[in-house]
This record gives structure tokens, C-alpha cells and sequence, in this order.
């Protein structure tokens, strides 16, 4: 008997993600107001540093939000100071990556295990909660810029055209720039796993010691791979300035590094979309939370949490990816 | 140091605490060596080996490769004067491909072109027979393939000196055969530091042996005659070994 011969199921390529992605990101603003829509992009850029410096490279961030308060603060600092936003938006990034570098350095190159890793930078997002904090009062200042303790830095310019301070961008135009930035990050660190760099990043992450004796300096490698991911949390933060036009030391608070972890391990370590949709769906959530009398969102993120570690262990989008996978052939050659 | 010296080990001792595992060995390799550390656990033969790959740092004495110092050196370093570990648990990125296991440390000498990379990485899937692994992921692998696929990834950088540490570990006695007819076929491009336990796979390799006891070097010379030796018998493979049954 003749047997009809199966139609291949579509496979799903690289460039098919960042098409549907940038198609979601397109049609968003018809379904939900930019201000949530902005504040959910913001939140997936950062949730894909802290994907890229942990789900690909490795090591566990306990205090990304030290470098998207970092990268906030520095945008109001330097935007009252210099009045535009162009060059607070590049220090604010810059400032973020070069304290990420630095702390980085001196972990990698200290030999520091990961459970102390873990400890040091949340300290370090501490100490900054606490020290901000406490910057109330007229000596607190950085130029023109006072640090306001626990009130925060109100009032600075917002994002604006670049070189026409005159014309600030707010609403959907915000949301159209936060959209861009986030989708040229992803595309930019999707590819840079593909090269050579990711696939070492990839081997240091699976087995340190043999990347070393390898000859690869395992050093800085993560060095550089944590500075990466805290340029981009950096730039989380100066987005979000823009948007809440205010920064407080929440930014730095341990709140949202947890927060981070989690939309991290719910959308699906390990990849770089995952994450993304993690921030989305778990911010989504919370804001609808907050709305409603009865409901405490503590309670419900943290059940939702152990929810998915029980029965999503790989997380949100590995679970749908595998539903979309060819089976694989048979034989010893079935591979990756 | 002779011109053929290209390992040469002068007082190294190693100190843990109070315990002190390694104690004054001295010891040179001529180019094209094959040399085996054999000696009872707890010997110090592979604490001195992690020595000599820069995986630990000597309290005390000096370790020079083709006549330069590694004191100081970071592990990645050794390796990159031309220095291939193999470790005795089988080291391997175990979520990526074989292929991509040999890629990565073939790719590691920046000279190379891509196309010379790849030539490395078929040249040793035939070399070692893994062309039926190659796409699977190395944490899948039984364990004589393990130490297979990373006896690739230690000869894909094309070392001068190859540090294998028991290589025939656990291998079934025909994998215990080809390993050996690998390891000899080495000396032609490397100099060869083994340490092992398998006395048999010692006699089929060795060109020279180092029996090791309680930090020191017992004794030192062809494997005959070290293996013969009745202070190596006595301490190494027990004194009832040389009694009539």
C-alpha cells in the first residue's frame, strides 16, 4: 500500500520571530493605551538584559535593577544639567554599562563563586537603594540636579527629537522609540549569540573549567557579557524616566530585581523572547492587580510563580515552542 | 636544561593546610616523551599533575614549559603556550553538540581560518571515530565516548604537550585498546604526560614511568623497570603481589 507522505509542519526561523514580533509591537497601540504599552516594552527590555547576562551567559544577577536605576537617575541628572536628551540618554546607558564593567571585573577577575556573586550584587543594589535614599536635603546635589532622598528627581526634560529640545517625545512617539530600541536589542543580542562570541558564551555557561582549558579567558568573557546586559538595563531605566517623569529610589529597591528574576524564569530561561513575554504578561497582570479591591498581587505573583516552576520548569515560551517542534528523526544523528 | 628538555619540574611542593601532598618531585621530559605518573591513591601524582597543567599553583618550587615559567599564569594561559588537559572526570559542555565541543576549542587558536577550523574538526571526528555522535549533545554520551569526544577536545588546539588524566578510566578493555593505540600515536606531534591506574594500559603506552609515594618520586625509569621495581611493588601494587599464592 502506498502511504501518502506527510506534509512537513512549518519550521520556525529566526527571522519569522523577529518579523511576528515586530508585527505585535506594530499593532499593539490598537488594543492597549500606549502608556501600559511603554511601560510593558520597558519592562521587557530589561527583563532581556538580565535573559541575555543569565540565560545565556550564566550568571545569576541578583541586582539588574542597580543598573536600570543607574541608567534612570543619570537621565534625570544629566538631562537638568544639559537641558536636551540626547547625551543623558547615551550616559545614562554608558553609566550603567561602565558600573556594570566594573563590578563585573572585579567579581570575574576576583574568582568570586556564584552564591557570593549573588550576594554582591544585590548588596550592591542596596547600598545604592539606601544611599540615594538618604540624599534629602540641599547638599544632595549634582549640578543643577537635586538627588530629593525618597521623593526622587522630578521634573526633567523629557526624551525629545534629537538636537530639538523643543520637541519632547511623549505618548505613542515614546512608545514607537521604546518598541524600536527594544526590538533592535533583541535582534542585536539574538545575533551576537549566533557568532562566534555566542557560541563561546554558550560553552563558558555549560562547563567554565573546559572553556579555560581551552584557552578562552573565561574572565572576560563574563566581564563583558555583564557590562552588555547592564547597557541594557541601563537603558530600560532611562526609558522608564522618561515615562514615570520622575525617578525615586524605588528603581533601585529589591522589589524589582526579584521582579525581574521572575519574569525571567516564567517566560523561560534560556532564551531571549521568553523573558520579553514574561514582562509582559507578569506587568500586565500586576497593573490589572493593583486595579482590583480583595486581591493582593504579592499573593497571586507568588502563586503564579510556583505554578510555573511546578509545571512549566523551562518556563512559559519553551512550553509553547514545543508544541510548534517537528518530532525529531530517529537514529544516534538526532541532535539539537 | 638540555635542548630536548621541554618540561622540566624543579622542587614542586604542594601544601594543603598542614598536609603536605606533593613533596620536592623534580622531573624533566624530553620532546616526544610518552610519561606516566603511576603510584597507590593519595600519592600526589595528580595533585602534581593539576601543577603541571596551572590548575594549582606550587607552594614552593618551579614549573618551566620549553624554559618558561607559568608561576603567575591564569589557567587559560597555559593553555594557550600549547598545553592540551584532559581531566580525569571527563570535562565537556554537555548542552552543546559533540561538533560544537570540537569547534569551540579548535576555533580557540585565533590564527585559524574558519575553513581550517572545520578541516580540524573533520579530521578529528574521523581520527576518533565520532562521526555518528557528532550532533549529539555530549551530556548524552556513554562514558567511553565522553572520554573519546574529550581526548578531541583537548587534541583540537594541537597541542605540544597533552596532559591526560586516566584516560583509560572506566573504558571497557576494547576501548581501553584503541585509547592506547591513540595516546602512542601522539608522541609524534606532542610530548605525553599520563597518570593512570590501569597497570596493563600502563605497559601498552609508557615509554618511561614516574611512581610516586607519599609526595616523592619512588622511582623513575623505563616502565620495566620501574613496574619490576620491588619498593613500587611493595607500595604500589602490594607486597602480596610478589608472594607465591
Amino acid at each position: 500500500m502506498k502511504r501518502t507522505p506527510t506534509p512537513p509542519r512549518a519550521r520556525l526561523r529566526p527571522w519569522h520571530g523577529f518579523a511576528a514580533t515586530a508585527l505585535l509591537l506594530a499593532l499593539a497601540p490598537l488594543l492597549v493605551n500606549d502608556f501600559t504599552l511603554t511601560l510593558l516594552a520597558i519592562y521587557a527590555l530589561l527583563a532581556l538584559s538580565l535573559a541575555f547576562v543569565w540565560g545565556i551567559g550564566g550568571v545569576l544577577c541578583f541586582g539588574q535593577a542597580a543598573f536600570y536605576g543607574l541608567g534612570a537617575y543619570t537621565y534625570a541628572v544629566v538631562s537638568i544639567n544639559m537641558g536636551g536628551s540626547s547625551v543623558a540618554l547615551l550616559l545614562g546607558v554608558a553609566v550603567a554599562g561602565a558600573a556594570a564593567l566594573a563590578l563585573g571585573s572585579m567579581m570575574f577577575y576576583g574568582r568570586i563563586g556564584d552564591v557570593y556573586l549573588g550576594v554582591i550584587t544585590l548588596v550592591f543594589t542596596l547600598l545604592l537603594f539606601k544611599y540615594v535614599s538618604s540624599t534629602a536635603g540641599s547638599a544632595y546635589a549634582i549640578g543643577q540636579a537635586q538627588l530629593g532622598g525618597f521623593n526622587g528627581i522630578p521634573g526633567f526634560p523629557a526624551l525629545n527629537v534629537p538636537g530639538l529640545p523643543d520637541q519632547p517625545v511623549y505618548g505613542l512617539g515614546l512608545y514607537a522609540v521604546v518598541a524600536s530600541a527594544l526590538l533592535a536589542c533583541w535582534g542585536l543580542l539574538r545575533w551576537l549569540c549566533q557568532t562566534a562570541f555566542g557560541r563561546v558564551l554558550a560553552g563558558v555557561r555549560e562547563n567554565e573549567l573546559r572553556a579555560e582549558l581551552s584557552g578562552y579567558d573565561v574572565r572576560l568573557i563574563k566581564t563583558l557579557t555583564f557590562g552588555l546586559g547592564g547597557a541594557v538595563a541601563g537603558l530600560a531605566g532611562v526609558f522608564f524616566a522618561c515615562w514615570a517623569e520622575i525617578v525615586t529610589p524605588e528603581v533601585f529597591s529589591l522589589g524589582v530585581s526579584a521582579e525581574i528574576i521572575i519574569w525571567v524564569l516564567v517566560g523561560g530561561l534560556g532564551t531571549l523572547w521568553g523573558p520579553m513575554l514574561g514582562a509582559v504578561l507578569l506587568g500586565a497582570l500586576k497593573g490589572w492587580l493593583g486595579t482590583q479591591q480583595g486581591l493582593d498581587s504579592g499573593v497571586v505573583m507568588g502563586l503564579l510563580l510556583m505554578a510555573v516552576v511546578l509545571f512549566l520548569p523551562r518556563g512559559v515560551l519553551p512550553a509553547l515552542l514545543k508544541l510548534f517542534r517537528r518530532p525529531p528523526p530517529e537514529g544516534p544523528a538526532n541532535g539539537r | 636544561m638540555a635542548a630536548d628538555t621541554v618540561v622540566h619540574a624543579s622542587g614542586v611542593v604542594m601544601r594543603f593546610g598542614g598536609v603536605t601532598a606533593v613533596d620536592g618531585v623534580s622531573l624533566r621530559l624530553r620532546r616526544g616523551e610518552l610519561r606516566c605518573l603511576i603510584g597507590p591513591n593519595g600519592a600526589g601524582k595528580s595533585t602534581f599533575f593539576k601543577c603541571l597543567s596551572g590548575q594549582l599553583v606550587p607552594t614552593e618550587g618551579e614549573i618551566l614549559l620549553r624554559g618558561d615559567p607559568i608561576e603567575g599564569l591564569a589557567l587559560h594561559a597555559v593553555a594557550r603556550l600549547g598545553v592540551g588537559i584532559k581531566t580525569q572526570v571527563p570535562s565537556l559542555m554537555n548542552a552543546l553538540s559533540v561538533r560544537e565541543n570540537l569547534w569551540l576549542s579548535a576555533r580557540s587558536l585565533r590564527q585559524r581560518s574558519a575553513a581550517e577550523v572545520q578541516q580540524r574538526v573533520d579530521e578529528l571526528t574521523e581520527q576518533l571515530g565520532l562521526g555518528a555522535q557528532l550532533q549529539r549533545d555530549a551530556g548524552a554520551l556513554a562514558h567511553g565516548q565522553r572520554q573519546m569526544v574529550e581526548l578531541g577536545v583537548v587534541l583540537a588546539r594541537n597541542p605540544w604537550l597533552v596532559l591526560l588524566d586516566e584516560p583509560a578510566g572506566g573504558l571497557t578493555r576494547d576501548e581501553v585498546h584503541r585509547m592506547a593505540e591513540l595516546v602512542r600515536a601522539l608522541t609524534a606531534q606532542a610530548t605525553v604526560v599520563v597518570v593512570e591506574h590501569d597497570m596493563n594500559f600502563v605497559r601498552e603506552i609508557a615509554d618511561t614511568v614516574t611512581a610516586f609515594h607519599r609526595g616523592r618520586v619512588l622511582a623513575e625509569g623505563t616502565a620495566d623497570a620501574v613496574l619490576s621495581d620491588e619498593r613500587v611493588r611493595d607500595v604500589y601494587l602490594g607486597r602480596a603481589a610478589k608472594e607465591p599464592a
